[in-house]
């Protein structure tokens, strides 16, 4: 009876995906659900919730941190869309590359930050960007004669000390995906361009990029999401989710100062929502015009 | 050739991996429970404490052994739990409100307290039978932050009176005799002078602290919140105060520093190399010195802060730690006895004087010169004059700031946007302090 009840060629295929369901409802559907209840009300933990209708979100659109924080966090994930996307891509193909010299070097080499622990790096990076004269970065500056930057108190300087770790922490990643992205791709192709007498230039326009497509695609969509969600970085950056004129709040932080700092839930439930929504759009919308909905031509 | 690359290319990663494993997560390693109470009887009762500061630890060991020989009959030991600042407060709110996994006793930040009182139900044990005894000799304001419709929920360490320190080798090389400097005008004047002749400032221009604001509030009898607890940060008095400071930042007398506050990392580099000839701080701040600025050891000085005018109050009591009792201990009422005489008995605050430094909210030890002068003692040591003749001096000038509902939203908007604004940006006092306001009625709308 299990024997062919296991063996259905009906029942199989929910046996298999039954795992990922209850994940799916009890990871993320429940607390899903759960949060958008809670985002209707006053709650706090060891006090009875009250049911404040859509006061929460109506606060939170008039609430300038917040607004800050969503700038902050669209300005983050744009930046890194900008900057790991195409130099991991360029990696990936040189690194692909037969005339490359001390190939596994360089992909261990690139691969590396991103087995470090997030807050040894934040740390190290929030030493770098230091305002002394002394620290890392300002030094460095002083050869040339440029007088010490306050980093890590000024928006634009400190959006490039968050670009640049994320650019350190996720190039070999993003680059790792491409390569496994460009073995897909068959030599033939090139061969036949070579043949067709192509330039190294017209090779990578015409056959790599479009064939990368899906890659970038995947890529831009975890992108979008990693984004939007960054956290800690930023908190370990600023040595806390307090940084001057709030210009490292990213929404997550927002989040979390209301939810654990203040013990306010049900805001915070509000920030999760909205934030699920704007990633949800923009990622919908990305994968609309790069085509992913459309089915696929045989 | 090509295996071999890859071998070391794996080796490598490996060991790199490692090492970076080993550096594991600060926060993860920095938590550490360790057991107090080795002269315990089988029988003794186990408490568990959670606390941020890994000094206070070592003051409640030194009070575990007393207790234990002076209570055979009810003996304890004790797990001591050290968190970073942030993730104890945090962890203890969730603990406390969900009424899981919280310990027996527990350090709560002035700063943190008002959180752990809202609403009605308070998930702390009332210390009121335990603080009887003590009622007489304690510094009424310091048990008053901690208390909520006259239920007291917690002990401090220390009253926090604030003095100011002064590096008197920077002050002789610019000509200045600290002992001259009475009002706010004679501090603009010597600060001149120190930048004049040395090109150091003589004081900070803090922008991630209110301890400033609150010791300029608290001269001229004001508070960040009127009578009812609300937010009236764009005051007359708070105006004065952060114009006079910006007026001492434009005349060079006072600078930002880095790291924000005297009390960080990097700021206490910058006292180290002598950027900086004062602080004006609590009292507390004498064990950064003797701890973390050994190199500044017979240089520094204490006096009473400078006023507007003479006759104001010199002083107020800022910062502060209460210790607590969850209401989730298995022994609650051995938890509220123990706490009482750790934090608030002779013994108990005479030791924290010896191995903290503090300034104790027991006023019998103020007057005990065989303790408060003990030439053994390191704090006595380090510093030129002695800290309880400058105490003793303006105990009846301490004044209190209010620690309400409304605190800790109104240290979050000055702390990040507000004097960041002000002293960082140069924007005009009056509209920051106005957009504080209005941020801060928002926020806790």
């Amino acid at each position: 009876m299990i024997k062919r009840f296991v063996y259905s060629q009906k029942v199989a295929p929910y046996v298999f995906v039954l795992p990922f369901i209850l994940i799916f409802l009890i990871f993320w559907f429940y607390p899903l659900v759960n949060s958008f209840v809670m985002s209707f009300q006053d709650r706090m933990l060891g006090q009875d919730p009250k049911w404040v209708g859509e006061a929460n979100y109506s606060k939170l659109l008039t609430d300038k941190v917040f607004l800050t924080a969503i700038k902050n966090s669209v300005v983050y994930m744009l930046g890194t869309l900008v900057l790991l996307i195409p130099f991991p891509m360029l990696f990936a193909v040189m690194i692909n590359s037969k005339l490359m010299v001390g190939r596994e070097f360089f992909k261990s080499s690139f691969f590396l930050p991103a087995l470090t622990s997030v807050a040894v790096a934040g740390t190290i990076f929030r030493l770098t960007f230091g305002e002394m004269e002394g620290s890392l970065m300002n030094s460095f500056l002083g050869l040339f004669g440029v007088e010490p930057i306050k980093f890590l108190k000024n928006g634009e300087w400190s959006m490039a000390a968050l670009l640049i770790l994320a650019c350190w922490r996720w190039t070999g990643v993003n680059m790792l995906y491409y390569l496994s992205g460009l073995k897909s791709i068959d030599n033939e192709y090139y061969e036949a361009a070579s043949i067709d007498g192509a330039s190294a230039w017209q090779k990578f326009r015409t056959i790599t990029m479009p064939l990368l497509k899906p890659t970038t695609v995947y890529v831009t969509t975890i992108s979008i999401y990693a984004g939007l969600a960054m956290f800690t970085e930023s908190l370990m950056m600023f040595n806390g989710n307090n940084s001057p004129k709030n210009i490292g709040l990213t929404i997550v932080g927002f989040l979390y100062r209301q939810g654990i700092e203040k013990n306010k839930l049900g805001y915070a439930a509000a920030v999760g929502i909205i934030l699920l929504v704007i990633a949800m759009v923009i990622n919908l919308t990305q994968l609309k015009f790069s085509g992913m909905f459309k089915k696929e031509e045989d | 050739m090509k295996k071999r690359s890859t071998l070391i290319s794996i080796v490598t990663v490996l060991i790199m991996s490692l090492v970076i494993t080993a550096c594991g997560n600060p926060s993860d390693s920095k938590k550490e429970t360790q057991q107090l109470g080795t002269n315990a009887g089988e029988n003794a009762t186990e408490l568990s404490f959670w606390t941020f500061v890994d000094l206070h630890g070592k003051h409640l060991d030194k009070m575990l052994g007393l207790w234990n020989q002076q209570n055979p009959e009810k003996q304890i030991k004790l797990n001591v739990t050290v968190m970073p600042y942030d993730d104890m407060h945090n962890k203890l709110l969730l603990a406390v409100t969900s009424g899981k996994g919280a310990p027996d006793i527990a350090d709560i930040e002035l700063g943190q307290f008002p959180k752990f009182m809202e609403g009605d139900n308070v998930p702390l044990e009332s210390l009121n039978d335990v603080f009887a005894p003590y009622k007489d000799v304690v510094v009424p304001s310091r048990v008053q932050i901690y208390s909520k419709d006259d239920q007291v929920y917690g002990f401090d360490y220390h009253v926090g009176a604030t003095l100011a320190f002064y590096n008197t080798e920077i002050l002789e090389q610019a000509g200045v005799d600290y002992k001259t400097i009475k009002t706010w005008e004679d501090y603009k004047q010597a600060g001149i002078k120190v930048y004049e002749k040395t090109g150091k400032y003589l004081g900070t221009a803090d922008t991630s602290a209110t301890w400033q604001q609150s010791l300029l509030l608290a001269q001229q009898n004001s508070d960040f919140t009127d009578e009812n607890g609300n937010p009236k940060v764009n005051s007359p008095e708070m105006i004065k105060a952060l114009e006079m400071l910006v007026d001492l930042q434009k005349n060079n007398v006072i600078h930002t520093i880095p790291g924000g506050q005297p009390d960080t990392e990097e700021a206490k580099g910058e006292y180290n190399k002598g950027n900086y000839a004062s602080a004006l701080m609590p009292e507390w701040y004498m064990s950064r010195f003797v701890n973390e600025m050994k190199d500044l050891k017979g240089k520094y000085a204490i006096a009473p802060l400078p006023v507007f005018k003479e006759g104001d109050p010199r002083s107020v009591g800022l910062g502060g730690t209460g210790t607590v009792v969850t209401k989730n201990g298995k022994n609650v009422q051995l938890a509220k006895e123990f706490v009482a005489f750790a934090k608030l008995s002779k013994e108990a605050t005479t030791e924290i004087w010896n191995t903290l430094g503090f300034d104790p909210i027991n006023m019998d030890v103020w007057k005990d010169e065989s303790v408060t002068k003990n030439p053994d003692n390191e704090y006595v040591q380090y510093f030129k004059t002695n800290a309880f003749d400058t105490l003793n001096e303006i105990k009846d000038e301490i004044k209190a700031i209010k620690s309400v509902k409304a605190s800790p939203t109104i240290s979050n908007i000055f702390n990040t946007v507000t004097l960041n604004a002000i002293f960082e940006d140069g924007q005009d006092v009056k509209e920051a302090l106005d957009e504080a306001q209005a941020a801060i009625e928002q926020e806790l709308k």
